[in-house]
């Protein structure tokens, strides 16, 4: 419909879940109680000296490899001069010509095509404290905890041409950052956040469009909604022979509207340099060879393994490698119990119903591996049925039980009884008079009634494919 | 002679031998600053909290510390309105240092507005005075440090050095000053003035108890990433009275225009004392110094505009509110705050260093500083190569009158033209007392040694120390 061609470039601030802070050794730890986890260095009192912790550079150079970018063996902390009371320094440390990472690519797929997201760059700063604001608004308070904690500002090129494909990169990201578990990458908690630049040019057009960038949107969803309504809002300005100013705009979600936050003539000259305190020093490839050593295989090898090692369909490698915790309790069940498409069914479905019931996570699960494959095991044996199967796993994760445990306690393994069941039989035999008499007339599908009927007199416990063999037998009188 | 006039090493002396306690020391000293403090002006209070003296330390020597040292629940001001009634939670890690060896903390002692001065009249305390004329400065930035020691109002001192703030007022003061190689001593709780130049070091009464303090205060610091991990001599083993076959370095750009005639002779009658006494002199030229001064300016208050942004009456010091909204509440508190709470010159150091980093004027300032400062090293590392110490006057002048050069900042930034180049070399120099002007105020010189070789500087001084009596000359107060 338009003929114009969205530009976008996303910015992700992404916190590094280091034990200690980025420059101090207070613990890197969210939800103390405020002001309560800081030391003289994340204050900024006067006197105090950051010293790099190393871990987090690491995690850093773990973060570039991951997104196929160069890396910085010169490692250099800038300068970042503005006030504002959350910056207790009156600077940010962060680095500026010499970002850990730079030149790198993300694979995403956006509906059915793949396509390539380029990675500027990815550097390391330090994050600042949070103001928090009196009801009153006669005053703003500051807890400094968060100050200091490690983030990785990761940053693409202007390579997005949709808000939907925005949302995708945003996904893909994430997915691999966890993989990498250098973050838990919770947008709640503020461990993850995203900043957008776009602008829109006719279709055709080589250079860019002047652009506005987006700020506070405090979910994926969010980047996309408010992506769209800035598309729009640019081309409605450009239809109607505006001109977009460049400017920083704030997203509110309630109202679904930007808002100017400042333009360009009041942005900032953070007056770089390098910092002092930190001398720039150079690391051996040794070093950056160990990391990549340790990286984990990504979600999309792991995806394509599910499907070519394991036989796994589409469907089922994507749900087991959306969760990199899932994927691994895949594997680790498949070991013992060499059937991937019952295990991938059963997580997919009953299990990730539990996990979404329960708002948990699989490692938060009171459920190993070893525990579902019993499970498993026995629906396959014909001692539960599919649908007790799942009863026994909610009470399972319940209870803390084992499946034989559950099945023993709670009396729901099936019925095979041959003289149990007969009696069951007999009585759903004497009750469906005019059932019997089509079955005798040769319909067979008309047993299925009356292995139903019994199955519900037994309170779902009796075994269907005895059932079944048991009535035919007895109508035929055999 | 009474305890507060001794050195360190000889009140050592006393209290092995039991002759004296360290409390009978500490209390001689604060009886001395009551006496003559209300004249020199060097303290800017007295420590809050009253030494141990229970333990048996190494070192109970009192001494002062310069106010821009963070020394736990004590008022650490550098001198400013925007710090007054901030009290350090920490000790800085030369602070640690002292009080385990059993340093007798006296108080804090004046200095220039965060370090940014020669005379020491910049302070939001007003003036220190100059014990041999107190009409006269004591120098700075450590002028409180050096009055005190001059003064007998303790027996040994610290101070900082960015610029010449250790050296030239130990000359102005006739003592003993030592700036030490750039990553030898921690700043970690140094209130930055310039990150990459500012080194804390000793202000003595000779040149063994300079030795003695670097003992207590060298080392690596594991919370200062500046801090060089180097092993630590004992200084002391460096006191050697001989020079023979040595080799000083004389810049002859060191001799110019605008050198005191006085200052001029005392330094050539030192070389020529070193020379008989066996050194090698030697003319050499260190090109690109001239620069130093303007380089400086560059580099330090650039650093400077940085480091003393964090003082914005958010969280310590000074914070003012004006009655009426201006612009909105934080901008307003911002600015008036830092205006009522900096002084001039630091207004004056904070507008050209946000000036040299601003975009567009970062290359053609701050870079280009860096790259003469790169220059300026170089010619030091070549003079090195042949020599085992430069030797320069440590300022063009004697000591000035209070107020004389206050209004004219850049004859005062003159009076920092040979202490500079160590400081954007980051090797080490010292000052050591060689004379008296006919007015009766001391002249000191400079030594230059290589990157951690204050052992050489050590040596030479206490060569000539032994060899020279200026040293043991005390003001009339």
């Amino acid at each position: 419909m338009s003929n114009f061609e969205t530009v976008i470039g996303l910015e992700v601030h992404l916190q590094l879940s280091t034990k200690t802070k980025i420059f101090c050794s207070c613990a890197n730890q969210y939800g103390c109680l405020p002001n309560t986890n800081v030391c003289p260095v994340c204050l900024g009192l006067p006197g105090a000296l950051p010293v790099l912790n190393h871990q987090a550079l690491l995690y850093g150079i773990k973060v570039g490899l991951a997104l196929n970018a160069e890396i910085n063996s010169f490692i250099k902390f800038d300068r970042k001069n503005y006030y504002y009371p959350d910056s207790p320094k009156g600077y940010q440390i962060s680095q500026f010509d010499f970002p850990v990472a730079k030149n790198g690519f993300l694979k995403i797929k956006s509906g059915a095509q793949e396509k390539r997201i380029g990675i500027t760059r990815a550097h390391l700063e330090e994050d600042a404290g949070k103001l928090v604001h009196d009801n009153s608004g006669s005053c703003s308070l500051v807890d400094f905890n968060r100050t200091g904690t490690p983030l990785i500002e990761i940053v693409t090129e202007p390579d997005i041409r949709s808000p939907q494909e925005a949302y995708d990169y945003l996904n893909t990201l994430k997915l691999t950052l966890q993989y990498l578990g250098v973050s838990d990458c919770d947008m709640e908690k503020g461990s993850l956040r995203c900043d957008a630049n776009v602008s829109i040019r006719p279709m055709g057009q080589t250079t860019l469009g002047t652009k506005t960038e987006l700020k506070n949107m405090n979910s994926f969803r969010a980047v996309k909604t408010a992506l769209e309504y800035e598309v729009r809002r640019h081309e409605q300005v450009i239809l109607a022979g505006g001109k977009i100013v460049q400017e920083t705009l704030l997203w509110n979600d309630e109202k679904a509207v930007t808002i100017t936050m400042r333009s360009k003539e009041q942005a900032h000259d953070y007056r770089y340099f390098p910092d002092p305190d930190l001398v720039p020093f150079t690391i051996d490839y040794k070093v950056i060879d160990g990391v990549r050593a340790e990286l984990p295989e990504l979600p999309q090898a792991k995806f394509l393994r599910f499907l070519s090692q394991h036989g796994l369909l589409e469907y089922d490698a994507n749900i087991l490698v959306a969760d990199a915790d899932m994927a691994d309790f895949f594997e680790a069940a498949l070991k013992e119990y060499p059937h991937a498409k019952k295990i991938a069914n059963w997580l997919g479905g009953p299990v990730l119903m539990e996990l979404n019931n329960r708002k948990m996570n699989i490692v938060e699960l009171k459920l190993s591996p070893k525990d579902l494959i019993t499970l498993i095991a026995k629906v396959e044996d014909g001692v539960v049925s599919n649908l007790v199967g799942k009863e026994v796993l909610t009470a399972m994760l319940d209870e803390g039980k084992s499946a034989d445990e559950i099945i023993k306690e709670k009396g729901l393994a099936q019925v095979s009884d041959d003289a149990a069941l007969l009696i069951i039989i007999d009585e759903v035999i004497a009750q469906n008079p005019s059932v019997v008499e089509q079955i005798k007339l040769g319909k067979p599908n008309a047993a299925g009634f009356l292995v139903g009927q019994a199955m519900k007199k037994s309170g779902g416990r009796a075994n269907p494919k005895k059932l079944n063999e048991l009535i035919t037998r007895r109508i035929s009188g055999a | 002679m009474s305890l507060h006039q001794l050195t360190a090493h000889a009140l050592l002396d006393i209290l092995k031998s039991r002759q004296a306690t360290p409390r009978e020391a500490y209390e001689a000293v604060l009886e001395r600053i009551k006496a003559v403090d209300p004249k020199v002006k060097a303290y800017i209070h007295l420590a809050h909290q009253e030494p141990d003296f229970s333990r048996e330390l190494l070192f109970p020597i009192p001494i002062a510390i310069k106010d821009n040292l963070c020394t736990k629940s004590e008022e650490i001001t550098c001198a400013s309105r925007i710090l007054k009634g901030f009290k350090s939670p920490y000790d800085a890690g030369v602070i640690e240092r002292v009080k385990k060896s059993g340093g007798a903390i006296l108080g804090i002692v004046n200095m220039d507005e965060f370090a940014f001065g020669s005379s020491c009249e910049t302070s939001c305390y007003g003036s220190t005075f100059n014990p041999w004329d107190l009409k006269c400065v004591p120098g700075g930035s450590s002028g409180g440090s050096a009055a005190a020691v001059a003064a007998d109002e303790t027996i040994w001192a610290l101070g900082s050095d960015t610029g010449g703030s250790i050296r030239q007022p130990a000359s102005f003061c006739g003592i003993v000053g030592l700036k030490p190689t750039y990553g030898r001593v921690s700043r970690y709780g140094l209130i930055a003035f310039a990150s990459s130049l500012d080194q804390i070091g000793p202000l003595t009464k000779d040149v063994r108890d300079c030795a003695l303090m670097m003992n207590i205060i060298s080392g690596y610091d594991e919370r200062d990433s500046t801090s060089v991990n180097e092993p630590v001599p004992d200084y002391t083993k460096a006191l050697v009275n001989d020079v023979r076959g040595l080799k000083i370095g004389i810049p002859k750009e060191a001799f110019v225009d605008g050198l005191n005639p006085e200052v001029r002779r005392s330094v050539e009658e030192a070389l020529n004392l070193l020379k008989k006494l066996g050194a090698v002199i030697k003319e050499v030229s260190l090109p690109h110094t001239p620069y130093a001064v303007a380089t400086y300016y560059i580099v330090a208050t650039a650093e400077a505009s940085s480091n003393l942004a964090r003082f914005d009456g958010v969280r310590f010091g000074l914070r003012v509110q004006p009655d009426k909204v201006r612009k909105n509440a934080l901008l307003d508190m911002y600015e008036e705050t830092r205006s009522k709470g900096f002084g001039d010159e630091a207004k004056r150091r904070i507008m050209l260093g946000t000036y040299a980093l601003s975009s567009g004027y970062y290359d053609a300032y701050y870079l280009r500083g860096q790259k003469v400062r790169t220059l300026i090293k170089n010619d030091l590392d070549e003079v090195f190569k042949d020599c085992d110490v430069i030797m320069t006057p440590t300022s063009p002048t004697v000591s000035f009158k209070v107020g004389e050069k206050l209004s004219d900042p850049l004859s005062m930034y003159l009076s920092d033209i040979y202490t500079i180049p160590a400081n954007l070399a980051g090797i080490p120099a010292i000052s050591i007392p060689c004379g008296f002007s006919q007015s009766g105020l001391p002249i000191g010189m400079q030594l230059m040694g290589k990157a951690f070789d204050e052992e050489m500087l050590l040596r030479v001084s206490y060569t000539y120390e032994q060899n020279t009596e200026w040293h043991l000359k005390k003001p009339n107060l």
